[in-house]
């Protein structure tokens, strides 16, 4: 039976940690609200160059053609996975949960005679990859910092503009948490290149609305605005994709910690339950001593 | 009051300015244009140079430096992706003539050949805002 003093050190012990997971709580709270409202504020921009991307894409289709980001090479054989997880971890199955799917994605493609390659952004992807598939990745990003600013995704695109053109990789996909709540995050794969078709979601109503079913004119012209627009579009799908994992991230570690600051409240409960009565305990064994000993005379 | 085109003005990070304006000058790659109620629906690239903004005519409300971008224009409005905007009263031309020598340096001494392109169009983005300052 544990004595007294090492009760007390186990109480004292488990009130600390719980006092560094409640704060750790409060800060991924804060943490969430900002992450959240970076996100919210970078949905104007991407609902509008949709807009005009599905308004492109459809002129261009009448065309047949388009820039190889959006028709890809014609082959599928590289495919190129960008695996978005945290450079720090105490976050639930946050990272977890992203390397999971993308072992079963290496797997699926390599079954299939693909040749695989990673990009991984955040150190904890990259420490769980590099063990088993240190061969495939081609480049890491890590150190993101707390701010995610549009340079770190125009960084990013770049490096996958130049691969691509290098011929490097046929088909790229992005695999991030994207936010839903602070206690849900979905494990989203998302086709970057070439660009799936654009679905003209509330677009088509919204387009009808004003101006009827507009037909653009192009300064200087399609092909020109695409070349430029679809690059920016990649740099802008990769932030979407920076700012909702980071959004999670935090959701996670603010759900992880909130259940690590209660299960240390129910331990300590415990074991002052547990110090409580061996105190106890060893008062009653003395004066059963002491009057034992008196009767015994 | 005459009639209004609805303006919006987004960056990546956040969407800057939404308003109802009578005109606004977009600097398009092909010669600036101005865009008012009625406009034929136009999609445009950007290159770096001066939005302006008349809430009323002739008097500018705004004007706003972007360094490239795109714009929509639609009968009743009128949108810009921007990839950086700045107000012009923000602008200061001393910083820039060190920002324009210090990005000049930066080309010459670039060893890769994709320093120097980057290096190449901050200069540039520097210079437009230079001549957008003088105008």
């Amino acid at each position: 039976m544990a004595s007294l003093k090492d009760l007390r050190n186990r109480i004292s012990t488990v009130k600390s940690t719980q006092k560094i997971t409640s704060a750790m709580k409060m800060v991924a709270a804060s943490r969430l609200r900002r992450a959240q409202e970076q996100a919210e504020r970078s949905r104007p921009f991407a609902m509008r160059m949709e807009r005009m991307l599905a308004s492109l894409a459809r002129s261009a289709a009448v065309a047949g053609q388009g820039p190889r980001l959006m028709v890809g090479t014609g082959h599928d054989q590289v495919h190129l996975l960008v695996v978005v997880t945290s450079d720090r971890g105490l976050c639930g199955g946050f990272n977890a949960s992203i390397t999971r799917e993308t072992r079963r994605q290496i797997r699926t493609l390599q079954q299939q005679g693909k040749t695989v390659r990673l990009m991984i952004v955040g150190r904890k992807g990259r420490d769980n990859l590099r063990r088993d598939y240190n061969s495939l990745i081609f480049h890491t990003i890590t150190d993101l910092g707390g701010r995610i600013d549009f340079s770190l995704a125009d960084r990013i695109s770049d490096r996958l503009l130049a691969a691509f053109d290098a011929g490097e990789f046929d088909v790229c996909t992005v695999i991030y948490n994207r936010f839903k709540s602070a206690i849900s995050q979905v494990v989203t794969v998302q086709q970057l290149i070439p660009l799936p078709p654009v679905e003209p979601a509330e677009g088509e109503g919204a387009v009808a609305a004003d101006g009827g079913k507009a037909v653009y004119e192009f300064e200087p012209d399609e092909e020109a605005i695409l070349r430029e627009l679809l690059p920016r579009n990649l740099s802008v799908q990769v932030f979407k994709a920076l700012l909702e994992s980071s959004a999670s991230e935090q959701g996670a570690r603010m759900t992880a910690m909130d259940n690590a600051t209660r299960n240390a409240g129910e331990m300590i409960n415990g074991l002052t339950l547990l110090y409580n009565r061996t105190r106890q305990a060893a008062i009653t064994k003395e004066l059963i001593e002491i009057i034992s000993g008196a009767e015994a005379l | 009051m005459a009639e209004t085109l609805e303006f919006e003005l987004v960056s990546p990070e956040k969407l800057l300015m939404q308003r109802s304006v009578e005109m606004v000058v977009v600097p398009g790659a092909e010669g600036n244009f101005a865009a008012m109620r009625g406009h034929a629906p136009v999609i445009s690239t950007l290159r770096p140079g001066v939005i302006d903004v008349y809430d009323k005519r002739p008097e500018i409300a705004d004007r706003i430096f972007v360094a490239g971008g795109f714009a929509e224009v639609t009968a009743n409005r009128c949108t810009v992706l921007a990839e950086e905007a700045v107000p012009l009263s923000d602008l200061d031309s001393g910083a820039l003539d060190q920002a324009i020598r210090d990005l000049a340096e930066d080309v010459t001494d670039a060893k890769e050949a994709t320093a120097r392109v980057a290096a190449e169009k901050a200069l540039n983005v520097a210079k437009a805002k230079r001549a957008a300052l003088r105008r």
